[in-house]
């Protein structure tokens, strides 16, 4: 029949809309639910994944040594043309000339944090740090040199 | 090589831009107004050129580009494994997907075997990305209607599964985990323990959404019987996805076409024939818990061995031409490589979804509110850059 | 007992023993107009601050927390904002009327604020027509909103003010109808003596179900009225971007956003005043000491309560449902509130003739 229609529509809808409002009701008066993170005052207790990629570093030991050959392995596979490597030639003490890096220089604005260079290092020398606040006000500061001054390649790395 | 454009001077010789064009063979009292490149319903830089008389929609005009970032011709100077990270930058919400698709074809033309460890964690990752992307489909498309606060709701499952990638890939969208050959590196130890603390949660969570959305008598007055999709257009127009499975059409890649482990687990592919927006809604709504049906089967049973395949350091695929298909959330991405032989690709093209569904919204919203353009936009789930590329 | 009434009756026998009485008149006036606009931008800045803090709880945010202790002055810093940026007047619109509407809309809020009793014996002006001149003044509303959507000379504006029209016009009656009920149960359009007549009770507890059912569909045209979700079709922010507020910037955007909220508070207040007694405490039947101690709370702050009661009601409904499209805006009015309302109507009427009203 029409009017048992009618009224029947018009209580189901007002009860689907109740049902809503009821869990909305829920979520405003359960403050525990609440998810929000205040990121710039967490930063203390902000634990970011170990494998969250944020920048690529080179890593260096406390003798500031570092264990990248300069055999550009990295600059190859990455996609964006990120890492550009200098080498320079060393006098090894037996007086034989050899490659060694000179300078590893990274533009993080173009890093697309891939991590494909990390995979084609064959000694391990870089990895990808947690950092992720990269925000600086000059587009030069993104350009980095990776090898801290006067580092030196770690004996024993080939 | 750049070529300058030619400056034209004199003003008079270039021909009257056709107005019919513009109009879209507009009549008398047509209003057109343009909806996008910024506008917050299109959710990127989509633009519709939009006829309207009243508020009764009479034409409705894509015009694409926006954000094009010619991704085909880049991976051209790839090489195999660097290509791959471009593709989570296509559709971002199904990133995952992208790069299994990628995958898959080059593994196919080097004939690489995948490990079944690797196989199976590829597929978990997949089912997780589809939730996660018909998670803010969900919610852009509560948006879309009105309605806000599912929005956060939905946000805050998909931090879960974010939280989930991030330990794993390294990255909450552009994962990159997957490489040829296997993925780049094992799941991480939590993962197994995560993955079922979120199945636990979603489910209790899935229930919710109907309670606040998909009941709700306002929602199914603006979905039902609004964008109709019939089951012949949805195939001439070459729509995949939910898109399609909302108008009946049987098209999930992972039945027709098995690729990594979907021949093995269980799950079905859900068909709706309702044709219209209320249909491809609740397709993705019933898709959501299949996912999480497939992830159960296979979560306990992740087997051991290794994460990835030897492979050559240097991948050089044979001359000829490669074909692989997948379904991403938003249905069919086809991968079609060709290979001279060479360390990178001759040429790429990429069979997106959100193209072909796009090229339908014409046709579902003639003749229907201005209202209701924004619903029928949320359904297709459109992901700007995946159309574009 | 501290009450407003006594400051009220204070200062006007003051003013009248100091100054003769045209004076006073004066002077009271220019109270009641400074009073008037203090109280709105009080309410302005305490509505916004509610409807952010009640959108972020139920959407599981925190919401403002940053300016002041709990984010308390967080309006305020936004009306700063509002003040000082600029207010930009697009090409090609109607300037006169572009910068009209906006101070139409916020003159029809004033206005609205004349008969409401804010509590015992504190009213600006006893109307003895309140109830007819609230629902024939809001009715200007629309005016304001035709006004800048066409002056903005912007489709998405002109679309918006469009449906907002066809919206408000039609709403207004079901509004009326079901204010009706209560002034036929009454016998009075005045809104003091309707205050008086529920001293007994509230016409929701004691008119049984027809008063029930008209204070639902007064609810929904209000909601409807005041262009809120889920009827914010004038505004459809992902359909028309900002419907036909789209061109308004700085000052003038905050007119338009203030008089939203402080029509909210009038809607809420005439429904607060209407079916849940205004000021009256709340009294059952011939529980004397009961009563007396409901008494004891000042009435304004019955009257704040059931409003912001109200107001929560209104916000809670647009943070939980989608938007309506505007064929089913103009369906829900005319096929199913308005007949509904008719039919209540005479049930009212029917009630009210037999007494059967307690
Ligand atoms: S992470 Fe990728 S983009 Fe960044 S430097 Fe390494 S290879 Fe290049
Ligand atoms: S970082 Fe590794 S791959 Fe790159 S140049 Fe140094 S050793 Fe070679």
């Amino acid at each position: 029949m029409f009017i048992v229609k009618y009224i029947k529509d018009v209580f189901s809808g007002i009860k689907s809309l109740l049902v809503g409002m009821r869990r909305t009701g829920y979520y405003f008066t359960h403050h525990k639910e609440i998810i929000t993170e205040q990121y710039p005052d967490n930063r203390d207790t902000l634990v970011m994944a170990d494998r969250f990629k944020g920048e690529v570093v080179l890593l260096h030991d406390e003798n500031n040594e570092h264990a990248c050959t300069g055999c550009t392995a990295c600059e190859l596979a990455c996609p964006n043309a990120t890492i550009k490597i200098v080498t320079k030639f060393d006098i090894t003490p037996e007086g034989k000339k050899k490659k060694a890096l000179d300078k590893f220089v990274y533009h993080l604005e173009l890093c697309t944090m891939c991590n494909l260079c990390i995979i084609a290092c064959p000694t391990d020398a870089i990895k990808m740090a947690q950092t992720f606040e990269h925000s600086v006000y000059d587009r030069a500061e993104l350009t980095k040199i990776l090898n801290k001054p006067d580092s030196k390649i770690r004996e024993g790395v080939e | 090589m750049f070529r300058e454009t030619e400056i034209v001077k004199d003003v008079s010789s270039i021909p009257p831009f056709p107005q019919d064009a513009v109009q879209g063979g507009g009549g008398a009292g047509d209003l057109i107004i343009n909806v996008g490149p910024q506008h917050p319903a299109t959710h990127g830089v989509l633009h519709l050129v939009i006829t309207l008389n009243g508020e009764t929609i009479k034409k409705v005009e894509p015009h694409l580009g926006y954000i094009h970032r010619s991704i085909e011709k880049m991976c051209e100077s790839l090489t195999y494994r660097q290509f791959i990270y471009v593709t989570s930058r296509m559709d971002y919400l199904s990133a995952h997907i992208n790069n299994h698709a990628c995958a898959l074809c080059v593994e196919k033309g080097m004939q690489i075997e995948v490990p079944d460890r690797a196989q199976v964690i590829r597929v978990i990752m997949d089912e997780l990305t589809r939730i996660a992307s018909h998670e803010l489909w969900w919610g852009a498309m509560a948006m879309d209607i009105g309605a806000f606060t599912p929005f956060f709701h939905a946000f805050r499952e998909r931090e879960k599964i974010n939280e989930i990638m991030e330990e794993t890939c390294g990255a909450r969208l552009t994962m990159n985990y997957y490489v040829p050959g296997g993925l780049r590196a094992d799941m991480h130890p939590d993962f197994q323990k995560k993955v079922k603390e979120f199945i636990v949660l979603f489910k209790r969570k899935i229930d919710e959404y109907d309670e606040l959305v998909t009941g709700n008598i306002i929602f199914i007055n603006r979905m039902k019987g609004v964008g109709m999709l019939s089951k012949e257009d949805a195939v001439s127009f070459g729509c995949s996805g939910p898109a399609a499975r909302g108008s009946g059409v049987h098209c999930d890649i992972r039945k027709l076409y098995p690729y990594a482990v979907y021949d093995k687990v269980e799950f079905d592919e859900i068909l709706e024939t309702g044709c219209d927006s209320l249909a491809r809604y609740m397709v993705r709504i019933r898709e959501m818990k299949q996912s999480v049906r497939i992830i159960e089967q296979l979560i306990d049973h992740i087997p051991e061995g290794d994460f990835q395949a030897k492979t050559k350091a240097v991948l050089k695929l044979p001359k000829g031409e490669f074909y692989t298909r997948v379904e991403t959330a938003r249905g069919e991405l086809g991968v079609y490589i060709v290979s001279e032989g060479a360390t990178t690709p001759y040429r790429i093209k990429f069979r997106s979804p959100g193209f072909s569904n796009l090229s339908a919204l014409d046709s579902m919203a003639r003749g229907s509110k201005l209202g209701d353009l924004v619903a029928m936009m949320g359904t297709l789930d459109l992901v700007i850059p995946d159309i574009d590329r | 007992m501290w009450s407003l009434t006594n400051i009220s009756t204070g200062i006007h026998d003051w003013l009248i023993q100091t100054f003769n009485p045209t004076w006073a008149l004066i002077i009271e006036m220019v109270i009641a107009g400074i009073a008037v606009i203090g109280l709105f931008a009080v309410l302005g800045l305490v509505l916004v601050l509610m409807e952010r803090r009640v959108a972020a709880w139920m959407q599981i945010r925190l919401g403002p927390n940053r300016v002041g202790p709990f984010g308390l002055l967080q309006s305020a810093a936004d009306t700063v904002k509002l003040l000082v940026k600029e207010g930009m007047t697009p090409d090609g619109a109607d300037k006169f009327l572009f910068n009209l509407a906006p101070f139409i809309a916020m003159m029809v809020a004033m206005l609205l604020m004349v008969p409401i009793a804010f509590a015992k014996d504190f009213q600006l002006w006893d109307l003895n027509i309140g109830v007819l001149y609230v629902s024939a003044v809001s009715s200007i509303m629309v005016i304001s909103i035709l006004m800048a959507g066409w002056a903005s000379n912007n489709k998405y504006s002109l679309m918006g003010a469009m449906r907002s029209g066809a919206q408000i016009v039609s709403y207004e009656l079901s509004a009326g109808l079901s204010i009706l009920t209560i002034v036929v149960l009454t016998g009075s359009l005045n809104i003091n003596d309707i205050i008086i007549a529920q001293a007994d009770g509230w016409w929701i507890f004691k008119g049984h179900i027809p008063v029930i059912i008209s204070f639902v569909i007064f609810i929904i045209a209000v909601t409807a009225e005041t262009n809120r979700a889920p009827f914010d079709l004038a505004e459809a922010e992902s359909e028309l971007t900002s419907g036909f507020h789209t061109e308004y910037s700085g000052m003038k955007f905050a007119l338009f956003f203030l008089a939203e909220y402080i029509n909210v508070f009038i809607v809420c207040a005439i429904g607060a005043t209407l079916f849940l007694g205004g000021w009256m405490p709340f009294h059952i039947g011939n529980w004397e000491s009961f009563n007396h101690v409901m008494d004891y709370i000042p009435s304004s702050i019955w009257f704040f309560g059931k409003t912001f009661f109200l107001i929560f009601v209104i916000m809670w409904f647009r943070w939980t449902f989608p938007r309506l499209r505007i064929d089913q805006l103009l369906n829900l009015e005319w096929r199913y509130l308005l007949p509904i309302s008719m039919f209540n109507l005479l049930l009212a009427t029917a009630i009210a003739i037999l007494g059967w009203h307690f």
